[in-house]
């Protein structure tokens, strides 16, 4: 059995979280103040997941960068895999906000959307 | 076959005052300065006064320049289009002994030829200045004294000396000096310029370019002088004061600068460096201490910036101001009153180089020189006709000090290279925010108007990258 | 003549522009000097804005972007570029390349945002090396322009913009080596010191400052001591981290020159000081967002220039001006408290407040001439932070105090 301490960051209380696991196994949770406090926990220790934002490179134009992010959120371990994709990127316009720029990016099934606009 | 007929070496103010001065003989002048930009020495980071002259013991060279030149640049300011403001000085005093310390330096004023000063009492000295400490016992007045943008000052030397056809070679250390029969061969890295004269105004590395020509002449101490830079205040202080003298220099003093800021210090430390111009806790707390001995209410939570200078300190305690083998002269150990005395040095240094080489004066010298437009000084009207024919001076770049990009495209024009160099040319950068707000934008201009990637632009040259 | 004249297109001034538009002001002017609308949240790339107010998490240009398109829908007159030289009661100069104006109006609202603390006003000893930003200046340069700032970094302040720069440096392959906060607690939200330092093994630096920056040319380290109870370095335990930059993330201050150059009565804040409608001393001048004081959270910047809009067009159109005649009080554990003034119109008035330290099980108490009036009880304070209470107007007599103490007794 695992014991982990983790401080939720679901809303700024920032709760200190008790998990007890057993492998793949959630045996309890305990320190939340709210129901999410638990839902965090337990992602967090079996499939941590972040929402990763970055700026890609524009080819031309008056803009220098727009600004993505991953949807849904992705492992946390593929952040740096992601940032490498991210960097190799770079985008025309026009974008526009909600745009998929690189579709299930390493394979995480999560998609690089565009945040900012950038119109022709 | 001569290149030159003199070589400057040293883009200071000594140095582009004598360029100044020679530029209205019919010669050929180069200014040589190891950095890539002009006044980057002490010229950069002292007390920007032009001091009336009471303070340098009477007879010596420091004595009759400074008052020469207290004069000269009252006429300058216009001539040259100079940051000037003539503010007047206090020298305060706290106690009796300082009390006769003032009559002393009144005496010792009129001796140099300081025609005029003033003891004011201490509802006198209160009435003028509310912010004073009113521990102030009384003070002597000395209307003379001015405030000078030393940056502005270089600038319209070398500018004029430019234009009136001096060549400015920035980047160019000197790292030889042969001597010929007939004249020098001057070294700078793989670079060689022959002349039939020198003048040394390298500041405080003036005693080791003697030393390529003349062994152990003299040699400069370097002390470091460290002030503390306040936000604007209108109104809370007009003029300079000082405290009455103690032994090393003129103490701390505090003043509003030309453009308004609060300056208080310098401390004087012997570092025995001469490239370390790093402030330290200690000098910082014991100069902000001092300033408050005066002004009380000195709100240290506005400072905006910390700097300190390295004065060129020499064995005799005066200015050496000599030709020590023919052709080669010295303005060295240019300390305070330095910047004040710049113009008496530049005139003095300069007519023995003119003598030297019998040179004559040109016909056709421009005396006028006009600085980078200011638009926010501007009247409404004139700044209108201006964005007519150059929007750029609309765009407002710099927010805290209200610099358009029209200023900062001037300011590369003339030479700047670097952001340090465009913050003392046009004040881009130099304000509150200390270039929070502006730095990407004038990487942005600096990279289209000197046609280089952003990335090889520095805060003062090569080492100084902004971006890595 | 102008109705009313907003400064700054950013959080605060789309949204009380937006909401003066909805109250009956259609003569209406935004006065932006960036290129594009969205102020500072255009470089804010990170997801965790508007919680409140959208109900999802968005990032900084996402968020900017609702606001913009009601700006756009409403055909609100925007000028980009244009910055604002001076201002009077109802009186603006401003220029841009197309030349200097001036233009009456009948009210102004203020919504030029915040700066950061520069290096100058931590007086940290040193040379002047280049390599030392800001935290936001080196946001702009990342993200807005692609730049990359320093390999080796430190960072100097554990607010929200110093921990999310963290991690933003980290993503773009520079190396983070501290984080140094002087106070004995991080002033960022604790999702950011999860998210952005322990997600990256980023060490904090709590109780410890930095004595020295070396390096001439570009930064070469720095000196890192730690602090004792009084903040004051211990030198003897300092010792020295090599990096080639420097980041400042020590603070915001309201951005209240021309409020200042107008004439308007400042407060501890160095915001203006305002009554509830969010009025200045200026009579039609009203200021919201962080140009009044810092905020914690981009949707509260919204809701308090959504207010102060609302009152500038009540203003513009029925002359109405309340005498806001009750003082709002700092009491003990509270830094700041705004608005300064409050006024006997309307049924409620909305306090926010910084606590001055953090603190568990708080008890915050309103108290009007020595009268407890009302009563909260919090799980957790922190001066990062920012509270807000709600008080019933009729409760007040002469004085509205508030005091925040720590409760032994839970």
């Amino acid at each position: 059995m695992m014991k982990r301490e983790l401080v939720c960051i679901g809303c700024p209380l920032g709760c200190a979280l008790q998990v007890e696991a057993d492998g793949g196994k959630i045996l309890s949770v305990s320190g939340n103040s709210c129901p999410k406090g638990d839902e965090y926990a337990r992602q967090e220790v079996l499939a941590p997941k972040r929402t990763l934002t970055a700026s890609v490179r524009t080819e031309c134009g008056s803009k220098r960068c727009i600004s993505v992010k991953t949807v849904p959120e992705i492992p946390k371990d593929k952040i740096f895999p992601v940032m490498e994709i991210i960097h190799t990127l770079s985008v025309r316009p026009p974008i526009s906000i909600g745009d998929v720029i690189v579709h299930n990016i390493t394979g995480t099934g999560s998609d690089l959307v565009a945040t900012s606009a950038f119109p022709s | 076959m001569m290149d030159y007929d003199v070589i400057v070496i040293g883009g200071g103010v000594t140095g582009t005052a004598i360029a100044w001065y020679l530029a209205r003989y019919d010669i050929k002048v180069l200014l040589l300065e190891k950095e890539c930009e002009l006044c980057e020495g002490a010229s950069k980071a002292n007390s920007g006064i032009a001091h009336s002259g009471y303070d340098p013991e009477p007879g010596t060279l420091k004595a009759s320049l400074n008052v020469r030149g207290s004069r000269m640049l009252h006429s300058l300011a216009s001539l040259l289009d100079l940051d000037y403001m003539q503010n007047g000085a206090m020298v305060l005093a706290f106690s009796d002994s300082d009390l006769k310390k003032l009559e002393k330096l009144k005496e010792r004023g009129s001796a140099n030829g300081v025609s005029y000063s003033e003891m004011l009492s201490k509802d006198e000295v209160l009435r003028r200045e509310r912010n004073v400490s009113k521990d102030v016992k009384a003070a002597l007045f000395f209307p003379t004294s001015a405030i000078i943008c030393p940056f502005s000052l270089v600038y319209a030397f070398a500018e004029n000396a430019a234009v009136n056809g001096v060549e400015v070679r920035t980047s160019a250390p000197v790292t030889g000096i042969e001597k010929r029969r007939d004249g020098f061969v001057i070294h700078s890295d793989d670079l060689s310029f022959a002349s039939r004269s020198v003048v040394n105004a390298a500041g405080i590395y003036a005693d080791r370019i003697s030393a390529m020509v003349v062994p152990e002449y003299f040699s400069l101490t370097p002390r470091r002088g460290e002030y503390v830079l306040l936000d604007k205040t209108e109104g809370f202080v007009t003029s300079t004061l000082f405290r009455t003298p103690a032994e090393l220099g003129k103490g701390v003093l505090v003043t509003p600068t030309v453009h308004g800021n609060i300056l208080v210090g310098p401390d004087c430390i012997e570092t025995g460096e001469k490239d370390n111009t790093a402030t330290v806790s200690k000098g910082l707390a014991a100069v902000m201490e001092s300033g408050r001995k005066s002004v009380p209410e000195l709100n240290y939570r506005t400072i905006i910036t910390s700097f300190s200078g390295v004065r060129a300190h020499p064995d005799g305690n005066d200015f050496i101001i000599d030709m020590p083998c023919p052709g080669f002269f010295n303005a060295a150990g240019i300390e305070s009153p330095g910047l004040t005395a710049s113009p008496a040095i530049g005139e003095m240094a300069g007519s023995m180089v003119a003598e030297y080489l019998k040179a004559k004066k040109k016909n056709n010298y421009i005396e006028t020189r006009k600085k980078i437009v200011r638009a926010s000084s501007l009247s409404p009207e004139k700044l209108n006709d201006l964005i007519a024919t150059n929007p750029g001076y609309g765009r407002i770049v710099c927010r805290c000090e209200s610099v358009s990009e029209g200023e900062i495209v001037e300011a590369v024009r003339r030479g700047a290279v670097t952001l340090d160099g465009v913050k003392r040319r046009v004040r881009a950068g130099m304000g509150r925010c200390q270039g929070g707000f502006c730095t990407p934008l004038l990487l942005d201009i600096l990279s289209r108007e000197l046609n280089v990637k952003k990335e090889m632009l520095g805060k003062k040259g090569p080492g100084s990258e902004v971006l890595v | 003549m102008r109705a009313l004249v907003v400064i700054g297109a950013g959080a605060s001034g789309m949204a009380a522009a937006i909401s003066a538009h909805d109250s009956g002001v259609k003569d209406i002017l935004i006065i932006e000097r960036g290129p594009e609308m969205g102020g500072i949240l255009t470089q804010c790339i990170h997801s965790g804005f508007g919680l409140h107010t959208f109900h999802e998490e968005l990032t900084g240009p996402e968020y900017a972007d609702r606001f913009q398109k009601e700006v756009l829908k409403r055909g609100i007159d925007v000028l980009l570029n244009t910055t604002v030289l001076e201002i009077d009661s109802h009186f603006i100069r401003y220029i841009n390349s197309t030349g200097i104006y001036e233009e009456e109006c009948q009210a102004i609202v203020l919504a030029m945002g915040s700066r950061e603390r520069a290096r100058g006003a931590l007086n940290i000893p040193g040379e002047r090396p280049a390599g030392i930003f800001s935290a936001g200046t080196a946001q702009h340069l990342m993200n807005l322009d692609g730049c990359r700032i320093g390999k080796k970094v430190v960072i100097l302040g554990s607010g929200d913009i110093g921990l999310i720069m963290a991690r933003r440096l980290t993503l773009e392959g520079s190396h983070v080596l501290a984080v140094v906060e002087i106070m004995p607690y991080s002033g960022g939200l604790k999702r950011n010191i999860v998210q952005c330092l322990e997600d990256f093994s980023i060490p904090l630096y709590l109780s410890h400052t930095i004595t020295e920056i070396k390096g001439k040319k570009r930064v070469e380290g720095v000196a890192v001591s730690p602090v004792d109870e009084n903040l004051q370095p211990l030198p003897d335990r300092s010792f020295d981290i090599p990096c080639d930059t420097l980041l400042l993330s020590v603070g915001l201050l309201p951005e209240n020159e021309l409020t200042k150059k107008a004439g308007a009565e400042l407060s501890s804040t160095g915001g203006p000081v305002v009554d509830d409608s969010y009025e200045t001393s200026l009579p039609g001048v009203f200021a919201a967002g962080n140009v009044l004081h810092i905020h914690d959270l981009v949707d509260y910047v919204s809701q308090e220039a959504e207010e102060a809009g609302r009152n500038a067009a009540r203003y513009i159109l029925s002359g109405e001006c309340d005498e806001a005649c009750i003082p709002v009080v700092p009491g003990h554990g509270v830094r700041y408290a705004v608005p300064q003034f409050i006024s006997r119109t309307g049924k409620d008035a909305l306090i926010k407040f910084r606590i001055a330290k953090p603190m568990r099980n708080a008890v915050i108490s309103l108290i009007s001439d020595g009268r407890i009036i009302k009563r909260m009880r919090k799980k957790v304070v922190s001066p990062g932070e920012m509270e807000r209470v709600s008080v019933q107007k009729s409760l007040i007599d002469s004085e509205l105090k508030l005091e925040v103490a720590e409760n032994d007794e839970t």
